[in-house]
């Protein structure tokens, strides 16, 4: 037990200072937000209570803003606000809204109806009442509220990350996408004592008397002001001509910008971002570098150009089916057929059946049967059924693709039939059923099975030195020993990481390679 | 001082208040009684514009209360209500502060004006710093009436000011308030259905039904010189004990037999009511009563029989 604390606390102190500035960027995000809300909540809040008219209206549309998922309206907002810091606060204000009008509106129609008469009766004109009488009186429910909508930012800012606002999520969402926990509590641990913090601290607050409220509430406004400016503080990146938009995980990964860093010496102003918007970013020049997926539909939907990794920071990712050897003795025409599709598929072709399945939402079905026609190796299904060949795929068009590919030549071209297990998760999942005699085969990639599934020493992938036949030979011969699992012959593509950038910028810029992007950058 | 004409006001199909007209002398007490839902409050709420009447309209020294500032007519009037009204986050002071404080008072007239209405209404001064959840229910309506007399205002208007306290503190309170030195100098319109209230606090009384009055006028006037058998009926239940509360000792003079000799310190006055002159004979055991008529100068001695005989010689005159 001793151990693994050990480990989390030297991760924590190994990145106090990043984490300082995610939590200084959290908190400001949560204030500013919040401020915000409380300036437009309160008024409306206090609106309706006088017109009740408006109330159902108005709680009506804050309580739809609330139902909208959070990743929902951050996608919204993108094409009207970009991404970073604007969008973020606006999605924050949104949901801290209703609690705050709702408990502003509960709270002054809640007072007492016989000292609101007495109030109007002694000759309290309208706004006396509302000073004097209905906020001082309604003023604990709407703390309560604030203090609900404290609690809702703290967790809500975490997705801020997703739009490069910043923030803890970016500690929490790359430690689950690299599998680490370490990582993810790094960001968790502090975003859930925040949480506890604030939520304390304004519930002693809810339990002063008025008379000490009425003096705190001259300086709320200016501790608000002040936790919000911390977002600005921590500006401690170093700005550069260009912005780029990594995912958490590549910002974490030796083979992504740590890689950058350490071979190409590359320094550019990075933001952290998710990747369901890092490609629309860049379309709409909120970003000029992304780190993409080379065989995604997107670079050809948003026009964007791969540069070319001269130095090979990132290792091939080459598809291959990776198949049982029982299976292939259990289905002798299975190896044939299934090679039918080696060397067929480059990347520019798997890039554009990606964009019809993903961007053009055609049916995997279809563009696989296309696929195929085009390539003159499509046949009519033999329906003569002589044993079923299980076939596995990850969650992502790209595989579903592939599988469609595969079970239409299983049936074209010998007598099985097919049963695909389709939607496996990631690579742990799917890897599993192989072993575990569930599936009989599915498509893999050799970047994945060196690094995810077999995770030999440094010095071995050093060896390697990011070569495609290398690396192929090496866990080919590694999952037959260790596995019996036999890759059969690659598709042709490489979905590896690429850094992009918009056709006309790159152009424009001549930039073609990392390194014409790195002497770009440095030049005055 | 106060004219009510034809004031009408209807919520939705319900007539509350219907072609109410009355006047209200300055100084007078005047009492709006009637069951639950004959208009009286929605009359009283009226008069300080908490409430718009649909028809009609209402003068104070001859100035249509619509012709000035609802605000400054009502920092002009004080307002007692059953459920005393306090603010919960005020204290006792800063609740009697109101009023002056918005009328903008100086610090120092309106701290001695709070000590001085502490004094008057019996509460101590350790008071002043307590909120109103810490005093009793006597309390707090001592405190509601200290905040509408705080100003000083000639008018005070009172809805069921003593309807959530219980009978003790109720007549103790009744008592102190007919004992107020202040009062005696405003004019006062109170609410309440609660006619043996009305009977002891009312100089005039207004009976009220279905947003209509029934009959305005003196106690007495109400009790035996009733203007319809609606009036009556309502009197009814309790009719013995207000005649007794009603009729003073000098009314039943001629029936009474002569006294003699000097009169002792123990004579009553002939304005006592005929109630207190029967509590005497039950509390002090008398045997037989002086009472003193000062105008007249003539004593008169009575038994507890013969004071009865009179009452029943007083009763026939008026029917008859």
């Amino acid at each position: 037990m001793n151990e693994p604390q050990q480990t989390l606390w030297n991760y924590m102190s190994q990145q106090a200072d990043k984490l300082l500035i995610q939590t200084l960027q959290h908190i400001g995000l949560t204030f500013i937000s919040l401020s915000i809300a409380t300036l437009v909540g309160l008024p409306l809040g206090i609106l309706i209570a006088r017109k009740e008219s408006l109330s159902g209206p108005v709680l009506g549309v804050a309580g739809i803003l609330q139902t909208i998922p959070s990743i929902a309206l951050l996608g919204f907002m993108i094409p009207l606000l970009g991404i970073g810091i604007k969008p973020a606060i606006v999605a924050l204000f949104l949901y801290a809204l209703l609690p705050i009008i709702r408990n502003t509106y509960t709270g002054i129609t809640g007072v007492d109806a016989h000292v609101k008469e007495a109030a109007v009766a002694v000759g309290l004109n309208r706004w006396q009442l509302l000073l004097q009488v209905e906020l001082p009186l309604a003023m604990p429910v709407i703390l309560a509220g604030i203090r609900t909508a404290t609690v809702i930012n703290v967790g809500v800012a975490t997705l801020a990350s997703y739009i490069a606002a910043g923030g803890l999520g970016e500690f929490i969402f790359g430690g689950i996408s690299l599998n680490n926990t370490h990582m993810i509590l790094t960001g968790a641990i502090p975003a859930a004592l925040l949480a506890l913090l604030f939520d304390f601290s304004l519930s002693r607050l809810q339990k002063l008397s008025v008379k000490k409220l009425r003096k705190i509430a001259v300086t709320a406004p200016l501790l608000f002001a002040l936790l919000s400016l911390l977002y600005f503080v921590p500006n401690t990146a170093y700005g550069s001509k260009l912005t780029a938009g990594f995912t958490p995980e590549f910002m974490g990964r030796q083979d992504g910008n740590i890689g950058l860093e350490k071979i190409y010496g590359l320094k550019i102003h990075t933001v952290v971002i998710n990747d369901a918007v890092m490609y629309k970013a860049a379309y709409e020049k909120q970003l000029d570098v992304i780190s993409g997926y080379s065989t995604d539909g997107r670079l050809k939907a948003y026009n964007l150009v791969i540069l070319k990794d001269d130095k090979g920071v990132f290792p091939p990712y080459y598809a291959a089916p990776i198949v049982r050897n029982e299976s292939l003795i259990k289905f002798p025409d299975l190896e044939k057929t299934l090679n039918l599709l080696a060397g067929k598929i480059d990347d520019s072709v798997m890039t554009e059946l990606n964009y019809q399945v993903d961007y053009l939402h055609r049916s995997p079905d279809k563009v696989a049967e296309a696929f195929l026609k085009s390539q003159g190796l499509w046949k009519e299904d033999r329906s003569k059924k002589t044993g079923v060949v299980r076939l596995g795929s990850k969650i992502f068009g790209e595989q579903y693709i592939l599988a469609s590919i595969y079970s239409q030549l299983i049936r074209g071209y010998t007598n099985y039939e097919v049963a695909t297990k389709t939607g496996l998760g990631g690579t742990k999942i799917c890897f599993d059923a192989l072993v575990n005699d569930q599936i009989d085969f599915y498509p893999e990639y050799t970047g994945t099975g060196l690094l995810a599934i077999l995770q030999p020493s440094r010095g071995t992938i050093d060896s390697l030195g990011g070569d495609k036949d290398k690396t192929f030979a090496y866990v080919k011969n590694a999952f037959k020993k260790s596995y019996g699992i036999t890759w059969l012959d690659p598709i042709g593509f490489n979905n590896t990481y690429a850094l992009m950038m918009r056709q006309a910028q790159a152009n424009a810029l001549a930039i073609k390679t990392i390194s014409d992007l790195k002497q770009y950058l440095e030049r005055k | 001082m106060i004219k009510i004409q034809e004031v009408s006001k209807s919520f939705g199909d319900r007539k509350a208040v219907d072609q109410l007209s009355l006047e209200i002398r300055a100084e007078e007490n005047l009492i709006l009684l009637g069951a639950s839902g004959c208009g009286k409050t929605t009359m009283l709420k009226m008069i300080n514009r908490l409430l718009t009447p649909d028809t009609g309209q209402i003068f104070i020294n001859n100035k249509n209360i619509w012709d000035q500032s609802a605000v400054d007519l009502r920092r002009n009037m004080g307002y007692v209500l059953q459920n005393t009204g306090l603010f919960p986050h005020y204290s006792v002071a800063q609740n009697i502060a109101i009023v002056p404080h918005l009328l903008k008072w100086d610090k120092k007239r309106i701290e001695k004006r709070i000590d001085e209405l502490l004094e008057k209404l019996h509460l101590s001064t350790r008071y002043r710093s307590m909120y109103p959840h810490e005093l009793s229910g006597g309390q707090q309506q001592r405190v509601g009436l200290a905040r509408a007399l705080a100003a000083e205002p000639s008018i005070l208007l009172m809805d069921e000011p003593f309807g959530a306290l219980d009978n003790v503190t109720r007549a103790k309170i009744q008592e102190e308030f007919i004992a107020l030195d202040e009062l005696k100098r405003k004019t006062i319109i109170m609410v309440t259905h609660d006619v043996q209230e009305a009977f002891e606090l009312g100089d005039q009384i207004c009976l009220m039904d279905k947003g209509k009055v029934v009959q305005t006028g003196a106690p007495e006037d109400l009790l035996f010189r009733p203007s319809s058998p609606l009036v009556t009926d309502f009197l009814n239940e309790q009719r013995l004990q207000l005649e007794f509360k009603v009729i003073q000792l000098q009314a039943l003079w001629k029936w009474l037999p002569p006294g003699s000799g000097p009169a002792t310190t123990a004579a009553l006055p002939s304005k006592t009511t005929l109630w207190r002159a029967l509590a005497y004979f039950k509390y002090r055991g008398a045997e037989a009563l002086q009472i003193l008529d000062r105008e007249r100068n003539e004593l008169k001695a009575v038994q507890f029989e013969q004071l009865m005989a009179a009452f029943y010689q007083y009763k026939k005159n008026i029917v008859a």
